[in-house]
């Protein structure tokens, strides 16, 4: 955003303010507005989006009453939340029980400064954005960490440290993951990431190389463990310890908690699409820069919420991994492969500078073979399973 | 308006430093040492070390605050612990102190600090990465070595109690 703002000073726009004071305020209204014109509505109509899409797969309803299609749900249910009183249990510690929603919140929240929705749209364009995104999600660690042991409860305790060992191990295979797209894109800068792919599937990262396609799934595994979603909730697994670290919560700061699990949602996704997936890149088909603007934005969008819909079907099919399954399949599968990843980047940028042109075609050609296979059998078996059920196109 | 920035940063660090060592509850110093680790995170920053304020909070905060955290919750009742080497004494304690501050207080006064007209706001990234595979290799490449030693150690440390542990 800085460029605009640049541009609104050097119009005379806060004409006897000081430079610095007028980028506090911009930057202030600036997260405000993503926090309150993005980040709470995503959060909100995804938690309504999958609950509905996870009843489907489920052959129920799901939420229907508030809204068209139950679409008003997540506000419902926030105002409800809202409404409710603020329990601080007796035995808990009252001023880390207190703050410790805010430390989750905050790590999410500000994930979103180095996310770009457009080739304009972004708060601020570090040159280390993607070290950043990896940097502040260790906050979240220590909100969970703070609400777990100020709960005084076992189990919000034990949930609190195996999230807290959760994340930390699956940082390494997140990182490891990105770090071939350092090397391709020669930039940390999330827009710099960006500019160096192209609109189509053949110039994204994904598909350059066989290596860089397998980091791409590598990194959407560890992000969701990192993120602690179903197959790698165990933190929450209610089977076990109730609701895990955030068991005591009641109220608004419960809401902060789920709020910020169904926002990184979106984040991952989004970082997901800035690194492997092309971004916001579209061809240039207008020279109207609002407009190529405002298409960019679709396009990011479409691509991130694509992701989120995917952990949502993964979500409502896999059963939760045990905890030491958890940790095998961090350190002596997705570590190791992380690094194989990360050498074989490096020789292919060595062997072919300018890219392999047949591999990345056949890369996007047995991809989109495997999406044209898959559709196929979940449309024939959605023919064959119950077609009564199936009749309504609706979600 | 830096020199405002610098001071609330300043006030945080050594605010958060200040519970760190004078709280009773040790769970509390753990928890306030975030403050201290963002403070000094936010002093890189202003003076445009963008890469080193990142990777302080990736591994202050990250690691080594959650690893701290870690050993102060699993400890067996970490309130109220018996402390068992008995205190020298507070004069010793005092004279120690004291010089040690006319020391770095002589160091901070006379040191004369190169001072640049303007911090500029420009990538380091790029110069960091030069240094370490340049000039500097070698220390770069030792570090590493005394990295993997340490991981090989803690691996063998490890093994060892579990062998033990089913062996008698």
């Amino acid at each position: 955003m800085q460029p605009f703002i640049d541009r609104l000073i050097a119009n005379g726009a806060f004409a006897g303010m000081p430079v610095e004071v007028v980028y506090a305020l911009m930057m202030i209204l600036f997260g405000v507005l993503v926090v309150f014109g993005f980040f709470l509505p995503i959060a909100g109509v995804t938690s309504w989006l999958e609950r509905r899409v996870w009843a489907r797969i489920q052959s129920r309803i799901g939420p229907n009453r508030v809204g068209p299609q139950g679409f008003l749900q997540w506000l419902a249910d926030g105002i409800k939340l809202l409404l409710k009183e603020d329990i601080v249990p007796d035995a808990a510690d009252r001023p880390l029980f207190l703050f410790a929603p805010y430390f989750v919140v905050w790590g999410i929240v500000a994930t979103f400064v180095v996310i770009p929705f457009s080739s304009s749209l972004i708060i601020a364009d570090m040159n280390v954005g993607i070290l950043y995104l990896t940097a502040v999600t260790a906050l979240v660690v220590v909100g969970v960490l703070m609400a777990g042991w100020a709960s005084n409860n076992k189990w919000s305790l034990i949930g609190g440290i195996r999230s807290a060992a959760q994340i930390i191990s699956y940082e390494i295979p997140a990182s490891l993951a990105l770090l071939p797209i350092v090397l391709l894109s020669g930039t940390l800068s999330t827009q710099g990431i960006i500019a160096a792919q192209g609109w189509a599937p053949w110039h994204w990262f994904a598909f350059h190389n066989p290596f860089t396609f397998i980091a791409a799934f590598m990194f959407y595994v560890a992000a969701l463990a990192e993120g602690n979603r179903t197959p790698f909730d165990i933190p929450e697994a209610e089977s076990e310890l109730v609701a895990g670290f955030c068991t005591e919560y009641s109220g608004f700061r419960y809401l902060l908690f789920f709020m910020a699990e169904w926002g990184n949602l979106y984040v991952i996704g989004a970082v997901a699409t800035l690194l492997f997936f092309g971004g916001w890149q579209v061809p240039a088909w207008t020279s109207n820069t609002v407009l190529l603007n405002i298409s960019q934005f679709g396009v990011f969008f479409l691509k991130s919420y694509f992701w989120v819909f995917i952990s949502m079907w993964v979500r409502a099919t896999l059963p939760r991994v045990r905890v030491d399954q958890l940790m095998i399949l961090c350190w002596k599968y997705l570590v190791p492969i992380g690094f194989m990843n990360l050498i074989g980047t490096a020789i292919w940028m060595v062997v072919w500078p300018q890219g392999n042109r047949v591999v990345q075609y056949g890369l996007v050609i047995l991809t989109v073979a495997v999406l044209v296979q898959f559709s196929r059998r979940v449309r024939f078996h959605l023919r064959r399973a119950r077609p009564e059920l199936y009749y309504s196109p609706a979600i | 308006m830096g020199a405002l920035i610098f001071y609330l940063l300043a006030a945080l660090t050594i605010g958060s430093a200040l519970i760190v060592a004078l709280s009773r509850n040790i769970v509390y110093s753990a928890f306030s040492l975030l403050g201290t680790f963002m403070g000094v995170a936010g002093l890189y920053a202003l003076l445009a070390a963008d890469f080193v304020a990142v990777i302080q909070i990736l591994v202050y905060v990250g690691g080594i605050l959650v690893l701290i955290i870690f050993a102060v919750m699993l400890t067996h009742r970490i309130d109220d612990v018996a402390v068992s080497n008995r205190s020298v004494g507070r004069l010793p304690a005092a004279l120690i102190v004291g010089a040690v501050g006319v020391i770095m207080s002589v160091g901070v006064v006379g040191a004369r600090w190169a001072q640049k007209a303007d911090v500029q706001a420009a990538p380091t990234t790029y110069g960091i990465g030069d240094a370490f595979l340049g000039p500097y290799i070698l220390p770069f490449e030792f570090a590493s070595v005394v990295l993997l030693v340490v991981l090989i150690g803690a691996v063998v440390v490890s093994r060892k109690e579990i062998r033990e542990e089913t062996g008698s």
